[in-house]
């Protein structure tokens, strides 16, 4: 069974119907690419490739017979630690690019230039203007808006003191930053700093490299993400758990599907708008077909998920198969995860490809520049273009999945854990109980990408199913959301199935699922702050690194997945990715950051590709920091060894 | 057709475990075989210059494969217009890209799959042994040493001789 293709490519059904439909095809999508590849150069595999100066590229010979050291005179732990830091600061510099556009739609929005904007949530507006320190009292809910947006833009460029949202971490938190000299003082300034220190000739010890890497991803972290997080809740609204649908059977044949990709919600929360627009829709009929499909694609679609119940039509390696579908008459995108590839494939059938954001354009493909301003006057327009393609189906290329699952999002920090508390008494505390009778192990974040480098969900899924298992309450983001939501694990019915005895009590009182969907790649700063919380409980120590908590990306590829994997670590967590960091070439480095970083930051890295080993390598890190709490015995299981 | 008498015997080895896979052998054939014998001007010559040599992912190792120059060679066999043939000297499979006519014939029975088609010129073209120069393109671009120029026996002698 596991021979054949499609089914060695992916753990979805679906996915592996579309693989199928292209192999039949002859259409060539990154799986393919992925074989031509074959074998990808050991150097770059391994870290041990500079090409940061012209005196090179230099190579560093693994096996030690050849050059030990760059024409420069770096070594292989400078060479795979700069490049590991640049990784950092291109993650950061994606998320916080973000957040900066978030923060200048707010303050558009506040000061009515633009109209098809409102400050949502007025409750998360105060509760974030009081961390910014901004008095309140006889403003309005634009004027806090507008100063709050100012405040947050600031911070980008900020010459003087910190970030303001680490205030939100534990005190002892704190104070470890500031004694290592991680504190994150400003948001562009770390990506500078980075960028400069990495440069040639200028930082050449791997461990001073990593520390400003830190401080960099913690400027993503608890500032760029965090913005954008917690602006676009105030902006768009704060997500409350929705019902909805995922996979690729979200597609409908009767309807113009419009896919929103990529990770902005600014244009496409105004889409979901436009989708209902009366002559829209009547244009729709008029063309034959029976209203407008709007369905997500990665981060998008988390947004639109959990604000709005959009459905999601996949994740990041169903991007160009949700083409293949023949279904889908325009997909739109934002910015990143966005393949280059899909401009070839998208002319394999009559899909339209849009871009929309200055900063992602493609050769040959139509531009139609989102504008705040002008906001939903441009997603009507680009909807109209879906609605006209319609005609242009080719009725016998049409190949949709049936496969859809439901799911519950739009958890949050605010939402979450109060829940386990019921309405009339939402703290934490029940969430902190649970966890310190025994009855909860402990918690997992199980993020990140998919990567044809490993089958597609399968990583996820296993490591999920293998966490609830042992009690282990799982939050999710982003692509990885999307791969349990698809397996169904995102509902409370999967406690039945899949949840231990433990977790099971818990769900079944509350009415959760085992599996909590909270948000996209920015929404990862949702964990750090509802880690916080549980910190500020009590019962669980004084810091983040005396959690029984435990983060995973089994099937990362972007570089965003590098810096939130040092963000989580350096705010104290264990953190597992399935294929390693670019850093192998580099024993020194590699050690350094899964072992020696333990003892300094409290979190650490370790590499494992099976799924299974890695939950319990996480299973076993929650065991030794429910020991060290001095918490009592599992209620219904034992440890695993 | 010029070439330069180099020592009898000698084929290009692959150390497994030592090729990471990072097709510089064959970025240094390419660069070889162009006009210029530059890798800038290389990548802007049309036809681009051929590699001969390809790194390849075999049951989970990773080869740079080159040909291997056969005792009783399969190619040599069925080329039916007397383009390939064995040097009595060197031992090395030749190829006189005057006499090709392209059939493909040798890339059909090639074990290896070590002769590649230059579909520009209609002929087929494989390892030559760098003629123009006293060494081996690929084995000086090797960056791990993973590349051996010999004779069976030096390459058997550095195999058991390698670190463990």
């Amino acid at each position: 069974m596991m021979n054949k293709k499609h089914i060695k490519r992916s753990y979805d059904p679906a996915s592996q119907k579309m693989i199928k439909k292209a192999e039949a095809e002859d259409i060539k999508i990154v799986w393919d690419r992925y074989d031509a590849m074959q074998p990808q150069c050991g150097f770059g595999e391994l870290g041990i490739c500079c090409k940061i100066c012209n005196m090179g590229p230099c190579r560093i010979d693994p096996f030690g017979e050849g050059p030990q050291e760059g024409v420069c005179g770096a070594t292989k732990d400078t060479i795979a630690a700069r490049n590991l830091a640049r990784m950092i600061a291109a993650g950061t510099a994606a998320h916080s690019d973000h957040g900066r556009d978030v923060a200048n739609t707010l303050i558009m929005a506040a000061k009515g230039e633009s109209h098809d904007y409102a400050l949502k949530s007025t409750d998360k507006l105060k509760k974030v203007a009081g961390v910014y320190g901004i008095d309140t009292s006889g403003k309005s809910v634009e004027k806090i808006g507008e100063e709050l947006g100012e405040k947050c833009l600031a911070e980008f460029g900020q010459q003087r003191g910190n970030l303001r949202f680490i205030s939100l971490a534990p005190k002892k938190r704190q104070q470890l930053w500031e004694k290592i000299g991680i504190t994150p003082r400003s948001i562009d300034r770390e990506v500078v700093e980075l960028m400069h220190r990495t440069n040639m000739g200028v930082d050449n010890d791997y461990k001073n490299i990593i520390k400003q890497g830190m401080r960099t991803s913690l400027a993503d972290g608890w500032g760029g993400s965090m913005i954008a997080t917690e602006l676009q809740d105030i902006l768009l609204g704060a997500p409350e758990p929705v019902r909805a649908t995922v996979n690729l059977g979200v597609l409908k044949e009767d309807q113009v599907n419009i896919v929103v990709h990529g990770h902005e919600p600014t244009l496409s929360d105004v889409v979901r708008e436009a989708a209902k627009d009366l002559e829209l829709l009547a244009l729709a009929k008029k063309y034959g077909a029976n209203g407008i499909n709007l369905a997500g694609m990665c981060c998008t679609a988390n947004e639109i998920l959990m604000r709005h119940g959009i459905p999601s039509a996949g994740n990041f390696l169903q991007q160009e198969l949700a083409i293949l579908t023949g279904a889908v008459e325009l997909m739109m995108v934002d910015v990143q995860c966005i393949m280059p590839a899909l401009s070839n494939i998208a002319n394999c059938f009559h899909t339209k490809l849009v871009t929309t954001s200055p900063k992602c354009k493609f050769p040959g493909v139509e531009h139609i520049e989102f504008k705040e301003e002008k906001a939903l006057e441009i997603a009507k327009n680009i909807i109209r273009l879906g609605v006209e393609n319609y005609k242009n189906r080719a009725k016998k290329k049409i190949d949709i999945p049936k496969e859809v699952k439901g799911l519950i999002a739009g958890f949050t920090t605010e939402n979450a854990f109060r829940f386990l508390g019921g309405k009339y008494r939402s703290t934490y505390r029940p969430l902190n109980d649970a966890i310190i009778s025994g009855r909860l192990r402990g918690a997992a974040g199980v993020v990140g990408c998919n990567n044809p480098n490993i089958r597609q969900d399968w990583a996820h899924v296993s490591m999920v199913k293998e966490l609830i298992k042992n009690d282990v309450l799982v939050v999710q983001t982003g692509c990885s959301a999307i791969a349990c939501a698809k397996e169904g694990l995102l509902t409370p019915e999967s406690a039945f199935e899949f949840a231990g005895p433990g977790l099971r009590e818990v769900c079944e009182a509350v009415g959760i699922p085992p599996v909590l969907h909270v948000g996209s790649c920015v929404d990862n700063s949702r964990i750090l702050i509802i880690l916080s919380e549980m910190v500020k409980e009590g019962g669980l120590g004084e810091d983040l690194s005396d959690l029984p908590v435990a983060g995973a990306a089994p099937e990362w590829m972007s570089e965003k997945a590098v810096a939130i994997g040092f963000y989580v670590v350096a705010s104290g967590v264990f953190t597992v990715f399935g294929t390693p960091h670019p850093v192998l070439g580099s024993e020194n480095l590699t050690k350094y950051i899964t072992h020696e970083l333990g003892d300094i930051v409290g979190g650490k890295f370790a590499f494992e590709a099976d799924p299974i080993k890695a939950a319990h390598m996480m299973i076993r890190h929650i065991d030794l920091k429910r020991k060290a709490l001095k918490l009592g015995p599992m209620m219904h299981q034992k440890k695993i060894h | 057709m010029k070439i330069k008498v180099k020592k009898p015997d000698v084929k290009i080895y692959c150390d497994i475990t030592k090729c990471v896979g990072c097709h510089s052998c064959e970025i240094a054939c390419a660069v070889e075989h162009s006009k210029s014998k530059n890798i800038f001007s290389a990548v802007k010559e049309k036809p681009f210059p051929k590699k001969r040599v390809k790194a390849e992912h075999i049951n989970g190792k990773i080869i740079s494969l080159h040909c291997q120059h056969c005792e009783d060679a399969p190619c040599v066999k069925a080329c039916m217009s007397g383009a390939l043939s064995k040097d009595e000297k060197t031992k090395g499979t030749l190829l006189d890209k005057d006499k090709c006519v392209g059939c493909w014939m040798c890339v059909m029975t090639c074990p290896f799959g070590a002769i590649v088609r230059d579909i520009e010129n209609h002929v087929a073209v494989k390892c030559d042994l760098c003629p123009d120069r006293d060494d081996y393109a690929c084995v000086v671009a090797c960056p791990t040493g993973a590349l051996f120029a010999g004779t069976k026996e030096e390459f058997e002698k550095k195999i058991k001789g390698r670190k463990k």
